[in-house]
């Protein structure tokens, strides 16, 4: 008979439990009469501590707790996207049919559709040998994603038979001989979440993710594989920004994380990804999207499991050869979550209660970002990647807390986020002073070659004018603005315009929401020709009101809402207006006695 | 394996500190259980067990442990965990902080009984909440929209007038569109007799009273009681909400209290403290709480939470208003200075905000300006409340023209938009007419974040023309 422990202790999310002698770290534990689904987190001789996923209130000491001998996994196969799974990767659709409205404990359902069948074309060929990472067929998963199915990592042979036709995830697709024997592969493959996936060699982040937003694009661009944090208070749009970044951010597939964050969140990403366009694929954003969410008041342990549990998927994606993305909302409760277990544990806390490990932890999970080639036969080259962005919750907005400063010290983006420009809606509130990007380098090449030789400098035109306008500020704040030369006050006006008419973006406009690199250049320049125009016009001593009053203004703050078809009509159209406002100001200026 | 009842009585306890005592020698008792402790003078306690070990239970008692004794004080496990009966007939009714009636009336004929742990909503099953609740008050209408199904908290200070809005709102409440209003569960966490008093006058005033069901844990009550009481009010909320189909706002006051009490029982359990010495788990804990606020597909009820908690020391960083508000879908926040001067509701509108607004308003719903007017009169007011600052080191004479006009925007939207009287109740046409009337006091070119079409239906400079 299976020799099982029993329960000692329960306290919150952590059980002990006694007769544990042979268990390993991290193995899957079942807890209780109801079979509670845990994990092992310390062992202290005979006894196990074990984090449990679902609500313990009930349970009792002397209770059995029974191994199961295998790490954490999730199922890796076609029906994850378009699918919507808890922490430990449960769909909640199917917990719903089970059990009702509410989440209850003890469920237990399959994280792939066993009953589905998919179309399975084979690719390889029989009698070939075959590698970890080769592609032996393909399924079609959702309108724009094919799956490919693939050796898994340990596996390599001769590919003994392949069949083809409809099958359930779990049924025999290829026999492999292996030296270890003849292996019969299935569509799905289990990974233990905690484990990287293997891949042959990391590149340099020189492509970069798009996301159709302005202040992300032109001024702090992340790349593909890249690593970035949003870290703002309550009501700085943490959230809006990830939302925007899932919407629109030119990632074959993207991965949400709903991590100890708000049900109706969750529930507005439910509702509006198959119904909103994907402006590269034609189709629904659903089409490409697997949500993962636990929400704030799902069990706590879960919620730690959560984010492994997205980057694994991630990864499986990325040996397939696509750019995945995972948002990550918010890696604050994700550390609390560890916080609060780390305190059940009784360890010595670091900072803020904080286990001693969070920076390794931290670190170990945005070190799986990364644009790699993927395992695979020598004959053939696949680049995938996988780019994280995390928000972070930081208490009272201070950035100077633990989970901030670790996260700063892995990631490649930062994007400040200001309550004082929250406060006044200039969304996305990203601060342009405090944010950076450690990719602008690695991309200037990519946004010379695609986009226009000049759209580095123009970027750093418009920074560089926002900076001064923070020194000019300083002195406004002493002395007015009026008591500035006309130089100067041309400086704060196109600052001005830089702020309000280029990086403030309504996420919820039909047509702001999502603004093209062409237009964002282009917008761009047309700000740019006119401080040109501007400071010209100073020169030969037009009043700094003349301009600031000028018609083709209007049109410029107008801009956004231009479609991104077209837009260059539209630009050239205010190109035009513009030479000729200017024109007529300084034929006036110069008939004027 | 079966335990004998009798068995599960003990008189064993090895140690009372503070509001915990701990059992020896128990045996099958389980996380969570409700607990009977009686003291030798015959009084009766409830308890709840907070961690079983083989042979211990520690167990936290809510009326306090004094009178306890370590040899003859009796205490029972129930082999249940904490529920509450719950009936339609509660509406209209008043019950102590554990839920017991103390209005004189009989006990409540339970229709059933349910555990006042709530579970999880899936997300999945929840339907996103997009109907406009007109306030009558135009900082909440206008500028940060209340829809059903929403948590939305008033973040206070001491001495502000948190209790009249409060009442304000779940008077004049309703549903544009079916005219439907609320039904209120009011839970009173160690509030003073006379806060209590000042809502139960305000709600017999107006009638209101007939559907109300009120707990009420007074600032003389039992402390720990606080951890129990919003959770019997919420599982009342859901049954009248989900079984019997009613329109429920929840009244929740003064969270401050709560999170006091949750920390008491913390350093009582000797834990790791967060920050402040509130438990690191506040969040988490929190969250049970505020995310039963809701709809649910496929049932009428809904319910939306109004919290209250008062900020210490105004200070909107404190753990407590800052970790519900990483919780809750925004926030009212009370401005001392406004109230200083004499402006009532003292609504500071910018650090106000409601994360579901964009949903809940719009053509059909309010009107079609009203996100851009709401919008243009946020970065009005800010940059006059910037201006102000800058007047008070510069002087008026250092502004341009265009920094004076903002800087008089924002004095009369303080006037006129902010105050408003304690039965003034604005429909949401009065509150965006008033809205433009004050943006018209800009000149056009500044309307940078309202539509041309709309600035061309609304503006009163084009109403008028036509």
């Amino acid at each position: 008979m299976e020799k099982e422990g029993a329960i000692e202790k329960i306290a919150g999310p952590l059980v002990v439990a006694n007769n544990m002698r042979g268990c390993e770290m991290y193995e899957v534990i079942k807890v209780g009469e109801e079979g509670l689904l845990g994990e092992t987190i310390r062992l202290d001789g005979d006894l196990a501590y074990v984090q449990v996923y679902e609500e313990t209130t009930g349970l009792k000491p002397g209770e059995p707790v029974i191994r199961t001998k295998a790490p954490l996994s999730v199922e890796l196969g076609p029906g994850i996207l378009k699918n919507f799974y808890d922490g430990v990767q449960r769909p909640l659709e199917s917990i719903k049919a089970k059990v009702g409205d509410y989440i209850e404990r003890g469920v237990y359902v399959e994280s792939l559709d066993r009953a589905k069948k998919w179309q399975f074309t084979p690719t390889a060929t029989e009698g070939s040998e075959v590698v970890s990472g080769a592609i032996l067929g393909v399924v079609q998963e959702s309108k724009v994603i094919e799956h490919k199915i693939l050796v898994p990592p340990t596996i390599r042979g001769k590919l003994l038979e392949l069949k083809e036709g409809e099958f359930t995830v779990d049924a025999c697709i290829a026999r492999v001989q292996t030296d270890a024997g003849d292996v019969e592969l299935q569509m799905m493959q289990k990974w233990p979440v905690r484990k990287g996936r293997p891949y042959k060699e990391k590149l340099d982040p020189e492509v970069p993710l798009l996301t159709g937003q302005r202040i992300n694009d032109t001024f702090f661009p992340i790349a593909k594989g890249g690593t970035g944090a949003i870290p703002g208070g309550f009501g700085t749009g943490k959230t809006v920004m990830q939302h925007q970044l899932a919407r629109w951010a030119d990632a074959r597939v993207i991965v949400y994380i709903g991590c100890g964050e708000r049900g109706n969140e969750m529930t507005e990403v439910l509702e509006d990804f198959p119904k909103l366009i994907d402006p590269y694929s034609g189709e629904t954003l659903m089409e490409r999207s697997t949500l993962i969410a636990n929400t704030s008041n799902m069990p706590v342990a879960a919620r730690e499991a959560s984010i492994y549990t997205g980057v694994t998927i991630a990864e499986y994606y990325r040996d397939m050869g696509y750019d995945v993305a995972i948002q990550a909302d918010s890696t604050s409760r994700w550390a609390e979550a560890l916080r609060e277990i780390s305190g059940r544990l009784e360890e010595m806390p670091g900072e803020e209660g904080y286990p001693a490990y969070l920076a390794t932890r931290l670190s170990d999970f945005y070190e799986r970002a990364g644009r790699v080639k993927a395992l695979c036969p020598e004959s053939e080259e696949r680049i995938g990647s996988v780019t994280i962005v995390g928000a972070v919750s930081p208490p009272g907005g201070d950035f100077s807390e633990p989970v901030t400063q670790n996260t700063l010290r892995v990631v490649g983006d930062f994007w400040a986020l200001d309550s004082s420009l929250a406060d006044r809606r200039h969304f996305p509130a990203i601060s342009w002073l405090r944010s950076y990007s450690l990719y602008s380098v690695y991309l200037g090449d990519w946004f010379a070659d695609s986009i226009a030789p000049d759209f580095m400098e123009q970027r750093e035109e418009m920074m560089g004018l926002l900076q001064k306008e923070a020194e000019l500020q300083e002195i406004v704040q002493l002395v007015g603005a009026d008591a500035l030369p006309p130089r100067e006050r041309g400086t704060l006006e196109v600052a001005r315009m830089i702020r309000e008419d280029f990086l403030q973006q309504n996420a919820y406009h039909e047509i702001d929401s999502f603004c093209s690199l062409e237009k964002q250049y282009l917008m761009a320049k047309a700000i740019l020709q006119w401080y040109d125009g501007a400071r010209e016009a100073i020169e030969r001593g037009i009043g700094i009101d003349k301009l600031e009053r000028m018609q083709i203004k209007y049109a410029m703050a107008r801009m956004k809402y231009v479609p991104n078809e077209g837009f260059k009509d539209k630009y050239e159209e205010i190109q035009r207006a513009m030479k000729d406002e200017f024109e007529v100001l300084i034929k006036n200026a110069e008939e004027a006695p | 394996m079966a335990v004998d009842v009798s068995a599960r009585e003990y008189t064993t306890i090895k140690e009372a500190a503070g509001p915990l005592i701990v059992v020896e020698g128990v045996e099958g008792v389980s996380y969570g259980e409700v607990v009977k402790i009686v003291t030798p003078s015959g009084e009766e306690k409830t308890g709840q067990v907070l961690d079983s070990s083989v042979g211990i239970a520690v167990v936290q008692v809510f009326e306090g442990t004094s009178g306890i004794d370590t040899s003859k004080t009796r205490v029972r496990f129930t082999g249940d965990i904490m529920k509450i009966s719950v009936s339609k007939d509660m509406v209209g009714r008043f019950f102590d902080g554990l839920g017991r009636p103390i209005d004189g009336g009989p006990e409540v004929i339970p229709e059933d009984r349910l555990p006042i742990i709530g579970a999880a909503i899936n997300p999945t099953a929840r339907d996103y909440p997009r109907e406009f609740i007109q306030t009558g008050i135009s900082t909440i209408d206008g500028m940060n929209t209340l829809v059903r199904g929403q948590k939305l908290p008033i973040f206070s200070g001491a001495g502000m007038p948190h209790n009249a809005l409060a009442a304000q709102i779940a008077r004049q409440a309703k549903v544009l569109a079916s005219g439907e209003s609320f039904s209120v569960v009011f839970a009173a966490m160690g509030i003073t007799h006379e806060e209590s008093s000042f809502f139960m006058r305000d709600f017999e005033r107006t009638g209101a009273i007939e559907r109300i069901v009120a707990f009420l844990n007074l600032a003389d009550d039992p402390a720990i009681e606080r951890i129990i009481t919003p959770r019997m009010a919420l599982t009342t909320a859901e049954y009248l909400a989900y079984e019997c189909d009613m329109h429920i706002l929840v009244i929740l006051t003064d969270m401050t209290n709560y999170c006091e009490a949750l920390r008491e029982i913390s350093a009582a359990r000797e834990e790791v403290p967060g920050r402040r010495g509130y438990p690191g788990y506040m969040y988490t804990d929190l969250s049970t709480l505020y995310e039963r606020a809701g709809r649910i597909h496929g049932r009428k009820g809904t319910i939306t939470q109004i919290p209250i908690l008062s900020m210490p020391d105004d200070d909107i960083t404190h753990p407590i208003p800052d970790l519900t508000g990483y919780i809750t879908e925004g926030q009212f926040v009370l401005s001392r200075d406004l109230h200083r001067r004499g402006m009532y509701p003292p609504v500071d509108v910018l650090p106000s905000l409601s994360r579901l607004m964009d949903e809940g308003i719009g053509p059909e719903r309010t009107r079609e300006d009203h996100a851009g007017v709401s919008s243009q009169l946020y970065s009005g007011y800010a940059e006059g409340r910037d201006m102000r600052d800058l007047v008070a080191v510069v002087g008026e004479e250092a502004l341009t023209d265009r920094d004076r006009k903002y800087l008089e925007f924002a004095d009369m939207f303080e006037k006129e938009f902010v105050t408003q009287s304690r039965n003034d109740d604005r429909s949401i046409e009065e509150t965006l007419n008033l809205g433009w009337d004050l943006l018209a006091t800009l000149p056009e070119g500044e309307l940078k974040r309202i539509d041309e079409h709309i600035i061309k239906k609304y503006h009163p400079k084009y109403r008028k023309a036509r």
